[in-house]
């Protein structure tokens, strides 16, 4: 006689069918289900918040994308479409243009964090480098997307953004001359800074954000400098979240997984 | 032949057979490399046929004496004894040369290798795409402003031109000009451009421009001002009206253009940078250098700073 299947069963056939295949499941679980120090902090969010923002910008990014024209005739007028004209362009475009500042404060503010938190000391030097690589790529692309709108602050901020890179010794005037494409700022410049700004900045901002997650996933989250757990100095806190559920708070202390942390 | 992964460790590829002729491999590099010739230049098919023949002596070599490494594969005894204590260092065996250079070796070195090069030929052209053209082919035309009497004796024109008809209204310039009069026979000019030597913004004329008494020609626009010397509203440079620093960051005079005059029409070619002048109108030094992008020191011990310029 057959198994009788229940309706649980039914109801998670399809994501069985998937975990059997491909193993999905369980690396979802394993990404998100992590052991994290008891007493983690709310600040310790500001990681994840910067990630939202970046995923808010790529995401209002590419819709943006669908509308605008670079060039040094049409990038403007179609500035002025998506935001009069086109049914909920002010909205998608004002998400893009306030969350630039939005996810370059929260990149600052995380880093504050780490380093207050002293969460770069070994071994997490790696991912501070990483976080920094990230953050001038990020300014990068503030440099770069500035530009697109094309009216006169936008013009001028980049002409002189570009002679500022200009002025670095030896060096500065080829990465001024690569920058703006030619001796001036020509009918190529825009779609350069385009093409930077949407393809290759935010390729090389999600490899780095994925490499920074695998060094988060891989080495864990810190404890905050004032934890007595961390030194060992402390009782538990009554709901410990070490992955055992709600603990009674007499229980003995049970060693916290990946929580090794100057 | 080359030795690679010579320091093997003694598990690896022992009794295999010997690996396969190189000198094949050769051979037909040798002759893509004369194809491609053909299609390119000459002197490559002259590279092409020269590794195709010297591969091809090499390899006929080799079957007519036949390898040191070719033959029958050696008969392997099956294990028959105990394994060893892993303690005990295997003897070194010099006696099979063929070891030092397993064909899994060769395998992998011509996989990653081909992949370099198949990685290599793609990339480069790309970056060079990249990165070419700002620099290559950044000649400046020449642009008519209209004829010389267009231009009174003493006064500042602010002269706005295209110069590039192909990419249009980007290339719009603005330039402050005063006709000096004569020196000697020839007529001259003070062309300085609107770039401040800052960073770059656009520099105004410290004077009321006379916008009624505008002047055109065909896409030129001509507004007479008498200026007392010319301000920058970014970040306040001043400079006077032969274009040399008096106050403000920046680090040299206003930048000028080339000027000459073609059929009785003033025509300006290509930008200069200027470290000072000395004098006025048409009796001014200009102490000239090449273009430098603004901010850049052109003179003084700073200017060590920029031994090298991009191809303007």
């Amino acid at each position: 006689m057959a198994k009788k299947t229940t309706t649980q069963e039914r109801i998670l056939y399809p994501v069985d069918w998937l975990e059997e295949r491909s193993g999905l499941v369980g690396g979802i679980r394993y990404f998100l289900f992590r052991n994290v120090p008891a007493d983690v902090n709310w600040f310790q969010t500001l990681g994840s918040a910067t990630l939202t923002a970046f995923l808010v910008q790529a995401s209002t990014g590419v819709v943006l994308a669908m509308y605008y024209q670079p060039g040094p005739t049409t990038a403007y007028p179609s500035i002025q479409h998506i935001t009069n004209d086109i049914w909920g362009g002010w909205l998608v475009r004002g998400m893009h243009k306030w969350g630039a500042s939005v996810f370059i404060i929260l990149m600052f503010l995380h880093m504050g964090r780490v380093f207050l938190f002293g969460a770069y000391k070994y071994p997490r030097e790696l991912n501070w480098i990483i976080g920094v690589l990230l953050l001038a790529l990020g300014l990068a692309e503030g440099f770069t997307g500035y530009l697109l709108p094309w009216d006169q602050t936008s013009y001028w901020a980049t002409t002189v953004g570009i002679n500022l890179n200009g002025t670095a010794p030896f060096l500065g005037p080829f990465i001024a001359q690569f920058l703006q494409g030619g001796t001036y700022i020509n009918a190529d410049t825009i779609s350069r800074f385009y093409a930077i700004h949407m393809l290759l900045l935010p390729a090389a901002i999600g490899g780095l954000i994925a490499l920074h997650l695998y060094l988060v996933i891989r080495l864990g989250v810190t404890s905050p400098p004032w934890s007595k757990e961390a030194a060992g100095t402390g009782p538990l806190p009554p709901h410990s979240s070490n992955g055992s559920g709600p603990s009674s708070g007499t229980e003995p202390r049970q060693p916290v997984e990946r929580a090794a942390s100057g | 032949m080359i030795l690679v992964g010579s320091d093997l460790d003694s598990s690896r590829g022992h009794d295999h057979t010997p690996g396969p002729s190189l000198w094949p491999v050769g051979f037909a590099v040798g002759v893509v490399v004369m194809l491609v010739g053909f299609v390119v230049s000459w002197a490559i098919v002259a590279v092409g046929i020269f590794v195709t023949v010297f591969f091809a002596f090499l390899w006929l070599r080799e079957l007519i004496h036949g390898r040191a490494l070719a033959g029958e594969p050696p008969a392997v005894q099956p294990e028959q004894r105990p394994p060893r204590a892993a303690a005990v260092p295997r003897p070194a065996r010099t006696d099979l040369v063929h070891d030092r250079y397993p064909r899994n070796v060769f395998l992998e070195a011509s996989t990653l290798g081909l992949g370099a090069v198949i990685g290599g030929l793609v990339t480069l052209p790309v970056l060079g795409f990249m990165i070419g053209p700002a620099f290559l082919k950044q000649g400046v035309k020449l642009s008519d402003l209209g004829p010389i009497t267009d231009f009174p004796e003493g006064q500042f024109l602010i002269t706005t031109f295209t110069s590039n008809a192909q990419e249009g209204t980007v290339s719009r310039r603005t330039a402050f000009v005063r006709n000096n009069g004569f020196l000697g026979t020839q007529p001259s000019f003070t062309v300085i451009s609107n770039h401040c030597a800052h960073l770059g913004c656009p520099v105004e004329p410290n004077g009321v421009p006379l916008y009624k008494e505008t002047k055109r020609f065909r896409d030129v626009t001509m507004i007479p001002v008498l200026p007392s010397g010319f301000g920058c509203p970014c970040h306040g440079g001043q400079y006077d009206t032969e274009g040399n620093r008096i106050a403000g960051p920046p680090v040299r005079g206003l930048d000028r253009y080339a000027f000459s005059i073609i059929n009785g029409h003033l025509m300006v070619g290509k930008p200069f940078s200027i470290a000072y002048v000395v004098g006025t109108g048409a009796n001014a030094q200009i102490h000239a250098t090449r273009l430098s992008f603004p901010g850049e020191h052109v003179s003084g011990i700073e200017s060590w700073l920029y031994p090298i310029q991009p191809p303007h």
